[in-house]
């Protein structure tokens, strides 16, 4: 569904992302993690069109996507949310979820605008209250509206960059299951960011590591912990606790099989 | 609901009978006035309340009322076709200055800059071209009379005119507001990354509303030519024309239909106050009057006298429901 080649965003000398190349599959939940500052949300500025890259390929369903406009990838069937939410304030809450689905989708109408807000609301779990306003949402809410957002835009792939710093253990958990009820229900295929692996780790199918605007690793979630440059870059702090997550998950899914 | 629409109907009916009623000439003629600047003030509040302030609009003015009258006196085109090729000439003019502004995300301070230059050139380029523009001294359109030549001598058919033109404005303001453009102009005026993310065409959205805003602008001048017969750089065109839209639309009101309507009432009045009780002495006066209300607006009634006094009628009554 997404092949990128040989990617790469230079500012100025700095070479924020250097020659990354990968591979998702439809259906997948792929894991992007690193530590801050590792170019994860470049990459993910690139893929949504939000900088040009200065070289490399992305192919989005076959087609040539890098470089395009961000309105004409969304458009396209691509869905972001931003790493620090960025509602629109004069906007409530529906009107903001309304307004992707109206220019995400294409312009059909607003009637299939305010349905699409509607189901992407109660997908993520907030009320579909005409006025409520966006004052009113905790930094839990502001994740879901930002969600709802790149949902109503309807996404073949949704690059979700969650960083769920600020959010407590349960919250955390909550936004994961999010994630995977929107693949298994929805059937959108999810690149996640995240800089934290704990959480991360349960849920998505393979993980890509960057460190210095590098791939360092891509794999499974239970190889890739295990791997000694990751845990380098981790310092080991996360990355056992991370190990322990991900071998967990996988005694569980053997079980389930 | 219902009662409004007969508040509106009772409203237009008794708008439409006024010259009817009451002809006094120089109360038609302030009320002219009022009406054809309210719409040139509606014109600059369309986009002008998404923070899209633009100082160019007295160049769109400017252009609307001089290629009208140069039309019909060099070559003969009746303001009929006159006015929509001034019309044209201001939406090409603004197309070309803003395309490059909102491509490379000139925005803010810089975007007004960019504009304000927009309305010296046109004043440059007017009072530069005097062989046939008349210069500073001004210019008038050849008198013909009629309505081919859209010059008509008595003020209540111009009343009528300007009537229709502003209710126009209000009706397009009004389509603004409620349609989808309005969501994605707060959003582009809030954070144009995110709006993008959401799917709106950043560029194209501005763009839309710049020339509608534009084309209206140049429209006001056209009629302001038309019923003045005479139009000079400084009443149509220029930095001060366009200030004075600014002030007038933030003091009425940019975020709500009525607004700047109110505002060319009280800069209108103003000015005939001060003209009439101080005679010469007092020109130039208006515009220091301006400066400093227009200070102590945005600093203490940013909404404008109208969107208060909207805002003071319709909270108190939320409040309990909301409890």
């Amino acid at each position: 569904m997404l092949a990128v080649e040989g990617l790469t965003k230079r500012f100025g000398g700095f070479r924020a992302i250097n020659n990354v190349s990968f591979r998702v599959d439809r259906g997948e939940i792929l894991g992007l993690i690193g530590p801050n500052g590792s170019g994860k949300s470049t990459i993910f500025n690139m893929l949504s069109g939000t900088l040009p890259p200065t070289a490399g390929s992305i192919l989005f369903d076959g087609r040539e996507i890098a470089g395009l406009a961000p309105h004409r990838i969304i458009v396209g069937g691509v869905g972001r949310t931003f790493q620090i939410p960025r509602p629109f304030h004069r906007l409530s809450i529906f009107e903001n979820v309304t307004l992707a689905g109206f220019y995400g989708q294409g312009r059909h109408g607003r009637a299939k605008a305010e349905a699409a807000a509607e189901r992407a609301l109660a997908m993520v779990g907030l009320p579909a209250d005409r006025h409520a306003s966006v004052e009113g949402l905790g930094a839990a809410g502001l994740k879901k509206l930002e969600l709802a957002k790149a949902l109503a835009t309807g996404p073949k792939l949704l690059l979700a960059d969650e960083s769920l710093g600020g959010l407590d253990e349960s919250e955390m958990d909550q936004a994961a299951d999010m994630l995977r009820r929107i693949r298994d229900e929805l059937g959108i295929t999810i690149i996640w960011v995240e800089h934290i692996m704990g959480v991360l780790m349960r849920v998505v199918d393979r993980v890509m590591v960057l460190d210095h605007g590098e791939k360092i690793a891509e794999g499974l979630p239970a190889d890739v912990a295990g791997d000694a440059r990751v845990i380098e870059v981790y310092l080991g702090t996360d990355a056992d606790a991370s190990l322990a997550a991900a071998a967990a998950a996988q005694a569980r899914r053997r079980i389930e099989a | 609901m219902n009662n409004r629409l007969v508040g509106w109907i009772v409203a237009l009916i008794v708008l439409i009978a006024v010259p009817f009623v009451h002809s006094d000439p120089y109360h038609l003629h302030l009320l002219v006035l009022i009406l054809i600047w309210s719409f040139a003030y509606t014109s600059w509040s369309i986009m002008g309340r998404f923070g899209l302030v633009s100082l160019g609009h007295g160049g769109f003015m400017g252009i609307g009322a001089y290629v009208t009258a140069l039309l019909w006196n060099h070559l003969d085109i009746s303001p009929w076709i006159g006015i929509p090729l001034s019309m044209a000439t201001a939406g090409v003019l603004a197309l070309v200055v803003a395309y490059p502004c909102f491509r490379f995300r000139i925005t803010g301070h810089y975007f007004v800059l960019v504009t304000l230059a927009l309305s010296g050139i046109v004043l440059q380029v007017i009072t530069a071209t005097r062989d046939y523009t008349g210069g500073s001294l001004g210019y008038t359109p050849r008198r013909a009379g009629g309505i081919a030549a859209l010059q008509f001598d008595d003020k209540t058919t111009w009343y009528l005119i300007a009537l229709a033109v502003w209710l126009a404005g209000l009706v397009i303001w009004r389509a603004i507001d409620r349609g989808m453009i309005s969501r994605a102009m707060e959003a582009i005026s809030e954070d144009e990354d995110a709006a993008a993310a959401a799917g709106v065409n950043v560029t194209a959205e501005k763009l839309k509303i710049t020339l509608i805003s534009a084309l209206m602008t140049a429209l006001a001048g056209a009629l302001y030519c038309q019923y003045q017969m005479f139009i000079s750089p400084d009443t149509v065109s220029g930095i001060a024309v366009s200030l004075q839209m600014v002030f007038a639309a933030i003091v009425g009101g940019v975020y709500v239909a009525l607004g700047p309507t109110v505002g060319a009432a009280i800069t209108i009045l103003l000015a005939e106050v001060l003209r009439i009780s101080f005679g010469t002495g007092a020109v130039g006066w208006d515009n220091l009057v301006y400066g400093v209300l227009l200070v102590l607006f945005i600093i203490f009634l940013p909404k404008g006298i109208l969107g208060s006094v909207i805002d003071r009628i319709t909270s108190p009554p939320k409040k309990p429901q909301r409890s």
